[in-house]
């Protein structure tokens, strides 16, 4: 890893601050005229400013912004066991979202242990019909789900919950680990067919898939396409400006081979599960030197925007604050020139020296058997990495100081009996993830670095 | 100005000891650590001549001040008997020695020693009762303290605190401490240090010490009128204001006395023997030096003598319920590593928990068993024998747990692993497992191969030369609530 010395990560941090602070009074010429107004600092938000991108099958007007409900707020359950979705923060924000012009709505009937399905059918059953377009997916993972009985449940269920009588987007949910997979889902037990009837019914508007995978799988079912075998109204691919030339699968690549055959692309993890918003201090220090008023978030977001056959970028907003800057940047959008793009790319190999793992914090992986909490582990682990706050050697003098902080923040992020030593390596997870991360193997390693550190060892990477 | 002294020290000991048992840190034991080892029985355990000898000169010189100042439990019934004496004041009188009660039990409690019942008989012994107390009923306070703290830390983003476990190590153990602590507050109410008078076996040891201590509080007959203040006033009820005599194997140089005399008659100082007395009272003191030394040898060859004998449909997110795991029932307990056998630790354990309220892995706690009452063994449902750490080896004053390196510790074998075939996910499940072979820091375990039901599936072996007896292993092992692979533990420790 590349160590930053104690010196060095003050000034950065000091850095850090020292531009949030200014991004506050940025633009004021006066300083008084904004702060003796009534009025809030930040300007409102226009209702009337959401970009809009055109649907070319069904000629929709597709917002920019899509909301994506696999990261609905939690709340604790009133009898204390466990945890459940805030049902009314989930209507606050989908009420904020439409009325500021957001019309996609993307879910799952496994998101959020199965309950984001039921709240989104809730919170957008307080609108009308036509304020907004939905999207749902074919989860059947588990193999009792992917008979054709199973599937087909699963797919009428989806209209129960969403309390709706169509459809505007289905997609076959994570295809890419092989075609036999694909076949055995959806080709064999006969749902194609089946999907094919439920769209001339005009039960569902249009169908596509989510890729996650292996780039021969992509190619064959462009192949499909192209033969006429299936149809893609549209394609979800995963796509972001790290992942746009630096990862297994290029978005670059995926990108323009659907753009060439004019699928209209909608784009997940836009931000990585926030590794694009939560970045390293002195990359938010280069992004702010140019934009002092945007997030880093932003720079994501208008990354994707500004490919033009882009038809929404969806974003897991959890909380009313992202929702908002999100709305800023889209309301309405602007896109980046060729040599703000050049700065991202530069960002991008600069993010891929930290060695954070890439975890999205999707919770696909979950939950583990063995009761682990995998995001949380890697959460913390990329946080720290993040923050430069990884202990190295024990001769350091900061070592005693890091290392504390890593130990405690890890106990407190991690309960003990959830943390990576109970990996026993069933690898149940691993073919869930959709970053492709050997969840098992990098348990391992980060407990490898946790027991050095318990025993006051250097750790060398 | 000496009782001033006393009350100065005796709350620096007694606050020292405190933190020393509440601590969780580690921190305590390197600046305080000795506080522990100057203890009369811990050091007589210990074999710590050093230590022993400077007591008793300590007491030959000024009286039992080691009551007053050293020995937390005296200085605890100091504080209840000081507030006794705000609802009533003058409330002792004199009493007679109740030599008959005291000589038996000081008696009984060797011979449990000798025996080998320690955890029966250091169920009077003064530190460890106060150890008791401190561990069950005070640790647990200043964890929840210091956990507030740590949720205040982690919402300022600090790492000064981090939280720590608060759990019920053994109900005998906390029973006997609220016992304890209810019996010694109403005695100590009432009528002073009655149990260090009568029951106390190292306040019977000292008190033949200090019969001949060199200076004692002395009564002035010349100024002496015989109000009986001192006497009412004096928590050992060792004052017999009207024969102008003074019990001196009862009085723990509390200074009271001095300050409560209003003729300023009781001085601090080398009494002043009267020729009429003096040849009887000599006899008197050379028959119990004879005595005394014939106890002190007796009892040091009794305990060295002791010493020797030694050695459905997957859905997105969520987590799955980890069920606590159940102790597992071991044929020979484990004792941690440096106490070089379980004979060893029983018979110089006393019980007191400081190795229990300083072991940061939750391994050690008392043990229930009646021969080895509070003495500590080990057991891995909340964690392993660390093998960075040594700490209750250090700890230990009586030499129960002698000081061992982390080096030594990581080739002395404590018990060996034994795996539980009927538990095993590796045998059950269909995915393999093999987390203690992979974790084991001597690489004592190995998968092999085994057929299982027409099946191949790899399973634990065991070498159990190599196994150091950690427990990581239990620990880590994910059958619940019992471990497919638990510790057993060995008599004697050696070295590999």
């Amino acid at each position: 890893m590349s160590k930053i010395s104690r010196r060095e990560f003050i000034k950065r941090l000091g850095a850090g601050a020292a531009v949030v602070g200014t991004s506050t009074l940025a633009g004021c010429d006066s300083p008084t005229s904004s702060t003796s107004s009534s009025d809030s600092v930040l300007p409102d938000i226009p209702t009337d400013k959401m970009t809009y991108r055109r649907d070319p099958g069904t000629g929709t007007k597709v917002s920019i912004l899509g909301y994506g409900c696999m990261r609905w707020p939690m709340k604790p359950k009133e009898n204390g066991e466990g945890e459940e979705l805030d049902q009314e923060q989930i209507n606050r924000l989908v009420d904020t979202a439409i009325a500021h012009g957001v019309n996609y709505f993307d879910t799952s009937p496994v998101y959020c242990q199965g309950q984001s399905e039921h709240a989104t059918g809730i919170a957008l059953s307080r609108h009308d019909r036509s304020e907004y377009q939905i999207a749902t997916k074919l989860s059947n993972f588990s193999p009792d789900a992917q008979t054709h009985e199973g599937t087909v449940r699963m797919y009428r269920n989806s209209f129960k919950e969403l309390q709706v009588d169509y459809l505007d987007y289905l997609l076959l949910h994570a295809i890419g680990g092989n075609i036999e997979d694909f076949n055995r889902r959806f080709v064999d037990n006969g749902i194609m067919d089946f999907l094919k009837a439920e769209k001339e019914a005009g039960r569902i508007r249009n169908i596509g898939f989510s890729f996650h995978g292996q780039q021969s799988v992509f190619d064959q079912l462009m192949q499909f396409h192209d033969e006429g075998k299936y149809h893609w109204d549209f394609v979800q691919i995963q796509m972001n400006y790290l992942d746009w030339l630096h990862a297994g699968v290029q978005s670059k690549y995926l990108y323009d081979e659907l753009t060439r055959r004019n699928i209209p692309v909608v784009i997940m993890e836009p931000l990585l599960g926030g590794r694009l918003s939560k970045v390293n201090d002195h990359i938010l220090r280069e992004m702010k030197s140019r934009e002092p008023e945007r997030t880093a978030a932003s720079w994501a977001f208008r990354f994707c925007g500004t490919m033009e056959n882009v038809m929404t970028i969806l974003s897991g907003m959890t909380y009313m604050e992202h929702l908002e800057d999100n709305l800023r940047t889209f309301c309405p959008f602007t896109a980046l020139s060729s040599e703000e793009l050049d700065f991202l790319e530069e960002m991008a190999v600069e993010i891929m020296t930290y060695p954070t793992i890439p975890c999205t914090g999707c919770q696909y992986c979950m939950p583990c058997p063995y009761g682990l909490n995998i995001p949380g582990i890697f959460a913390h682990y990329n946080k720290c990495v993040n923050d430069g706050m990884m202990p190295a050697s024990s001769q350091d003098p900061e070592y005693a100081r890091l290392r504390k902080a890593f130990l405690v923040g890890y106990d407190r992020s991690v309960p003990r009996l959830r943390q990576a030593d109970h990996c026993l390596g069933c690898r149940q997870c691993v073919e869930h993830c959709p970053q492709h991360i050997d969840i098992p193997q990098q348990m391992d390693r980060i407990d490898e670095f946790v027991e050095k550190l318990k025993q006051g060892k250097s750790v060398t990477e | 100005m000496l009782r001033k002294i006393r009350i100065v020290l005796a709350a620096i000991f007694f606050l020292g000891i405190i933190w020393l048992f509440v601590d969780f840190t580690g921190l305590a034991h390197v600046w305080l650590g000795w506080m522990a080892k100057i203890q009369f029985l811990p050091a007589v355990l210990a074999l710590n001549v050093g230590v022993f000898v400077g007591l008793a000169a300590l007491t030959l010189a000024l009286g039992r001040v080691y009551c007053s100042i050293i020995c937390p439990l005296g200085v605890m019934q100091d504080l209840f008997a000081w507030l006794g004496r705000k609802t009533r004041k003058n409330r002792y009188c004199y009493s007679k020695p109740k030599n008959w009660l005291r000589y038996p039990m000081l008696v009984l409690f060797v011979v449990l020693m000798l025996l080998g019942a320690g955890g029966i008989a250091s169920l009077i012994a003064p530190y460890s009762a106060f150890g008791r107390i401190a561990q069950s009923l005070l640790q647990p306070l200043w964890i929840w303290g210091n956990n507030l703290c740590a949720l205040a830390a982690e919402h300022l983003d600090s790492y000064a605190f981090y939280s720590a476990d608060v759990w019920l190590k053994s109900l005998p153990v906390l029973i006997i401490a609220v016992v304890t602590l209810v019996v010694l507050a109403v005695l100590a109410w009432r009528n002073g240090r009655t149990y260090c008078n009568t029951i106390c076996p190292v306040g019977t040891v000292l008190g033949f010490i200090s019969r001949f201590s060199l200076l004692k509080p002395v009564i002035d007959t010349s100024k002496c009128n015989s109000c009986g203040l001192c006497a009412r006033n004096c928590k050992a009820s060792c004052i017999n204001s009207k024969e102008h005599q003074i019990d001196y194997s009862r009085c723990v140089a509390c200074m009271d006395c001095l300050e409560n005399c209003r003729q300023g008659a009781i001085s601090y100082s080398i009494p002043i023997r009267k020729r009429k007395n003096s040849e009887s009272q000599d006899r008197s003191s050379e028959n119990i030096d004879k005595s005394k030394r014939a106890f002190v040898t007796g009892s040091a060859v009794a305990l060295s003598t002791a010493a020797i004998q030694a050695q459905k449909i997957k859905v997105d997110g969520g987590l799955a319920a980890v069920e606590d795991k159940k102790v597992s029932k071991r044929k020979t307990r484990i004792v941690p590593p440096g106490s070089l056998s379980i004979n060893n630790l029983s018979q110089h354990c006393t019980g007191c928990q400081l190795c229990v309220s300083e072991c940061p892995n939750g391994v050690l706690r008392p043990s229930t068993s009646l021969m080895n009452l509070m003495q500590p063994e080990m057991s891995f449902e909340r964690g392993f024998c660390r093998p960075e750490c040594n700490r209750c080896s250090q700890v230990c004053p009586t030499g129960a747990i002698r000081p061992i390196t982390v080096e030594q510790k990581s080739s002395t074998q404590i018990g060996h692993a034994v795996w539980i075939r009927c538990n095993c996910v590796a045998v059950h499940a269909d995915h393999p497992c093999g987390l203690c072979a992979r974790k084991c820091p001597v690489g004592a375990i190995e998968m092999v191969p085994m057929t299982h039901k027409g099946r191949e599936v790899m399973v634990p072996a065991v070498n159990e030369e190599k196994c150091i007896g950690c427990g990581k292993c239990e620990n880590l092992c994910p059958a619940r609530p019992f471990s497919a692979i638990y510790v057993e533990g060995h008599e004697s420790h050696k070295e590999i």
